[in-house]
């Protein structure tokens, strides 16, 4: 029982960052019919925005530190960080620990700049070109990313750790009943689950109880009739896509802790997000998120040593595996709509 | 015995009854219409007969041969084309292809894996092909890419590919819907011309009462699901139940 | 001749003089010259060109012919080698049985995945195909280590059987691939003047298996068979109600153009004996979909011209480094050839994939023909100048698709 909820435990924070990709590329896909091959990289430009924060948070300059002296009994340089001398040493070094949390107020517009940008100059020219073409050109501006990111930061990935606070891990299963040290899960990763909860019910509920959402809903089941009452629904697709690359890039921001962030790994996540959207039912907002945690908790269970032992490498190929059952059995997803994409 | 019998064809979409108890026969070598309001199912009942949809219960038969449950190509394969409302043709192909790969179609049967030969070397289908166009008065257009057809001459290629398979029954889904008049008098000339010419079976599908008066032999009057009349055009047009239904105002 | 019509007898005699002359063409540059580094006529980049051309005209019989995108092409290709390198390890050494066994595995291969990935169409086909090639991918390099070699790859040993042929060599080394005798890797150096060309015997077998394979794709282009495939990418709708199952013209269009990978996977298996599972991971499946679309899919030309400038790119440009650029742009004032090199310098050396991604995009938004519709753009703006007028459209329909 407990290794059970440990596997569902570790399969959480794979599963939140699969839902959060899955739910941004179902919104474009859903609203303005887009399949979009770069959204794996507004995930990776999250991350390096955390990246960017860290290093902008720990920016510092030389001063001499007449108190202390190196070995030769000259005045010591010391490198100390703007912040320490604005803040104080104390709220400073809590800055620099808590960057990652920090990066989220910046990564929020900097992402959906980003994908307005995005959507104005490129996708906007796509919405009547065969979707080959769009996974294509998106395909295309997935790799100039990269490699802009590749260019600026390197080609290794870049360890950024989560604030000292939840550094390490703590035992779940005492929490609720079980033995000790039969539950242990990392604090971060906890951290990871809540916030794309967050996000994800923050999604839904700007989507059901706004206006905005309300028309966007529309636009999603029937857009030329929305056209027709004479809203401006491409200025509304226009901010749902700046809204989906935001998703992304928080999904990246929080994930930095997880897996120190590289060029590729939009790429990495892409392909897995793709099958579960497919998985989900394209167009289906809550069948991304449901087939999102549901991967990610099957992978977590595939990769346990009982299970591959049964099944070699079955850990390897459970996603693929599933959404080629699904695909073949129920062509529209665990929760497609009618209508989407139905072939 | 008519070549097509439908038998108490129902279906259903959700809550909504689209055909209720159908029942139709179409005469051999004759020109049946099938009017009724918006909604009437006529549509429904068209897919029926060409293995887009399965009714929920009913027969339908063509020449002695059950149609329900075959795929599109196979009902083809046995004998009925179809003409669908927006001209169905391939517009990236030239006009000339779009006719010849009918001719394939009827001479390979519906899979032919024949990658050796030259489509240069196929002088019978070229020649078939060629004599159709002839027959729809496109030889002139054959270099054409399809797609640049005009809106009439779309809808004469479809019914020319039809043609070229030299089908016994022809499906006709509101021919001239969205045409300009002169192209309406054109392809009524040529629906003419094919009944009185070729001995085709022709179902007809129509909203604009001139083509069907001027073509059809028999009409069925369909309204919410379910057959109102069968009978000639000059007894529709004085049925007093068809006039309060659909004609109403219009004659 | 053989079947064919005049424009595409004419086209196939020039690429095989191109790629029969191309250790003279490839090859420019005296070798002393600075410009030497941009010589392309090395035997192993030449391989590349032959043997990645191969792989995209076939992708392009899927792709260029029906419209249907397979992301999982590479699954063939990393096929193809392994059972080379099995022929290679079982048999003998004889490249024309493992070629065989590498088209016919993948051909196997493609018949299995195809059949399942087109029962459905559109992105859900592109998602299938990825799947099942990631899956290949993930296997190989794992469970199946025993066949594959897993991260290692498969190599060739001294203690394998080669049941047919010369286990070891005089010598003690493993014996080379080679055709009843001619060693793959021998070359023959001429020099002329400055100039230095090298013709290599597995160049040569590559590029007269390339002709044979580009020759096969004309006659498919130009059969019945390829006009089925084009009114199926036209309007499937249509090829079904005209009484033509599509299944079954789509699965053997998957199968031929997964049998071409399967053959280039085998000459790349037997241009340097060993396979490793990085050849079937999606990105390498991305590769060829670039090449098709960047020269121009559904052209016969295109594909062959997107895998050349591909390779060339990955292997020329990636190698020019800074030093180099301040080479060229010396004669500039100082400031301004320091900024010229610090402008063009992401684009190059290991930032080549920069200039592909970007090359790749303007090609999808300007030129969707890729690089043949240019040249034709390109071609039509000389005629119009050229000739004041000629309105006559006088292709032939059956061969429009050139």
């Amino acid at each position: 029982m407990d290794a059970i909820i440990l596997q569902i435990m570790n399969g959480l924070d794979k599963g939140s960052a699969y839902a959060l990709i899955a739910l941004g590329l179902t919104l474009i896909f859903g609203t303005l019919g887009v399949v979009n091959f770069a959204h794996g990289a507004l995930f990776m430009i999250g991350a390096f925005c955390a990246v960017t924060i860290s290093r902008i948070l720990a920016l510092s300059h030389q001063i001499i530190d007449e108190s202390k002296t190196d070995f030769l009994g000259n005045p010591l340089k010391v490198d100390v960080p703007y912040v320490y001398e604005w803040f104080g040493s104390n709220v400073g070094d809590a800055i620099i620990d808590w960057a990652v949390p920090i990066s989220i107020v910046f990564t929020i517009p900097v992402m959906i700049f980003l994908g307005v940008i995005m959507e104005r100059g490129l996708i906007k020219y796509f919405y009547k070109r065969p979707h080959a073409d769009q996974i294509l050109v998106t395909f295309g501006l997935a790799i100039v990313l990269q490699e802009i990111i590749k260019y600026f930061f390197g080609a290794n990935p870049i360890p950024t750790p989560a604030p000292s606070a939840f550094v390490g891990s703590f035992d779940f299963g005492a929490l609720v009943g079980f033995d000790t040290n039969q539950i242990i899960y990392p604090y971060w990763r906890l951290v990871y689950f809540l916030f794309s909860a967050i996000v994800i019910a923050a999604v839904f509920a700007f989507l059901q109880f706004t206006t905005f959402g309300m028309v966007v809903r529309a636009g999603m089941a029937d857009r030329e009739t929305v056209g027709l009452l004479g809203i401006n629904i491409d200025r509304k697709f226009t901010i749902m896509f700046g809204l989906a690359a935001a998703v992304a890039g928080l999904a990246g921001v929080m994930y930095t802790p997880i897996n120190s962030p590289n060029y590729h790994m939009g790429m990495d996540f892409l392909v897995l997000s793709f099958v579960v959207v497919v998985v989900g039912g394209m167009g289906s907002l809550p069948g991304a998120v449901l087939a999102g945690f549901l991967l990610g908790v099957l992978q977590s269970f595939a990769s346990m040593a009982v299970i591959i032992d049964l099944i070699p490498g079955i850990n390897q190929v459970i996603i693929y595996l599933v959404a080629i059952i699904i695909l073949l059995t129920r062509p529209r997803g665990l929760m497609g709509q009618k209508g989407v994409m139905e072939d | 015995m008519g070549i097509l019998e439908v038998k108490n064809v129902r279906k259903r979409f959700g809550g909504l009854q689209a055909l209720s108890n159908v029942n139709l026969s179409v005469t051999e070598n004759s020109v049946h219409a099938i009017i009724g309001p918006n909604g009437a199912g006529k549509s429904t009942l068209l897919n029926c007969f060409v293995g887009k949809l399965i009714p929920d219960s009913g027969s339908v038969m063509f020449d002695g041969q059950s149609v329900l449950g075959r795929a599109p190509h196979e009902i083809n394969q046995m004998g009925i084309s179809r003409v669908f409302q927006t001209p169905e043709i391939f517009g990236d192909l030239s006009v000339m292809e779009n006719m010849m790969i009918p001719c394939f179609a009827k001479r390979d049967g519906a899979f032919e894996f024949n990658a050796v030969s030259a489509i240069s070397s196929q002088k019978d289908i070229i020649e078939q092909a060629e004599q159709v166009l002839e027959d729809m008065n496109m030889v002139n257009k054959r270099h054409m890419h399809a797609s640049a057809l005009s809106r009439g001459d779309k809808r004469r290629l479809e019914i020319g590919m039809c043609l070229s398979q030299e089908p016994r029954l022809l499906l006709l889904d509101e021919p001239t819907a969205g045409m300009a008049r002169a192209d309406t008098n054109n392809t009524i000339d040529l629906l003419k011309e094919i009944r009185d010419k070729r001995n085709i079976t022709i179902a007809i599908i129509e909203h604009d009462m001139h083509v069907v008066f001027s073509l059809a032999e028999r009409i069925t009057v369909l309204a919410q699901g379910a057959p109102l009349v069968e009978d000639t055009p000059e007894n529709i047009k004085g049925h007093p139940k068809v006039r309060e239904a659909y004609l109403g105002e219009t004659v | 001749m053989f079947g064919l019509n005049q424009k595409d007898g004419q086209l196939i005699l020039i690429i095989a003089i191109l790629v029969f002359l191309a250790p003279f063409l490839l090859n420019p540059f005296p070798v002393e010259s600075e410009l030497a580094q941009f010589n392309a006529g090395y035997p192993d980049l030449m391989q590349r060109f032959i043997i990645f051309g191969i792989f995209a005209i076939g992708f392009n019989i899927l792709f260029g012919l029906t419209g249907y995108l397979s992301f999982g092409h590479a699954a063939f290709l990393g096929v193809g080698s392994y059972s080379a390198v099995w022929m290679f390890k079982l048999l003998s050494m004889n490249i024309i049985p493992a070629v065989i066994l590498a088209v016919l595995v993948s051909g196997v291969f493609a018949l299995v995945i195809g059949y399942i990935s087109l029962r459905r169409s559109g992105i859900y086909f592109s998602i299938l195909t990825l799947a099942f090639a990631q899956m290949s991918f993930a296997l190989a390099y794992s469970v199946l280590t025993p066949i594959t070699g897993g991260e290692t790859g498969l190599q060739l040993a001294l203690d394998d059987p080669r049941i047919l042929g010369q286990q070891i060599t005089e010598q003690g080394n493993i014996p080379v691939p080679s055709l009843f005798g001619l060693e793959m890797r021998d070359s023959m150096d001429v020099v002329i003047g400055p100039w230095l060309f090298t013709f290599n015997v597995g160049y040569y077998v590559c590029a007269i298996i390339m002709m044979i394979s580009f020759y096969i794709a004309v006659r498919i282009f130009r059969s019945p068979f390829g006009m089925m495939l084009r009114a199926i990418k036209s309007n499937q709708q249509r090829v079904n109600y005209t009484g033509l199952y599509s299944r079954p013209y789509m699965l053997a269009a998957f199968v031929v153009s997964g049998m071409y990978a399967g053959l280039a996977g085998g000459l790349m298996a037997a241009m340097d004996p060993l396979a490793g599972a990085e050849r079937m991971f999606w990105t390498a499946s991305g590769e060829v979909v670039l090449m098709t679309i960047l020269g121009g899919a559904g052209t016969l030309i295109g594909p062959v011209l997107g895998a050349g400038m591909i390779k060339y790119m990955e292997n020329i440009i990636s190698k020019i480094n800074e030093t180099i650029l301040h080479e060229w742009f010396r004669w500039m004032p100082d400031g301004i050839e320091d900024l010229v090199v610090t402008l063009i310098y992401p684009f190059i050396g290991k930032g080549w994939h920069l200039t592909l991604g970007i090359i790749f995009m303007v090609v999808v938004i300007f030129l969707p023909g890729g690089l043949v519709e240019g040249g034709q753009r390109i071609m039509r703006l000389f005629r119009r100048r050229s000739k004041s007028r000629n309105t006559t459209n006088s292709s032939d329909t059956f061969d429009s698709a050139s």
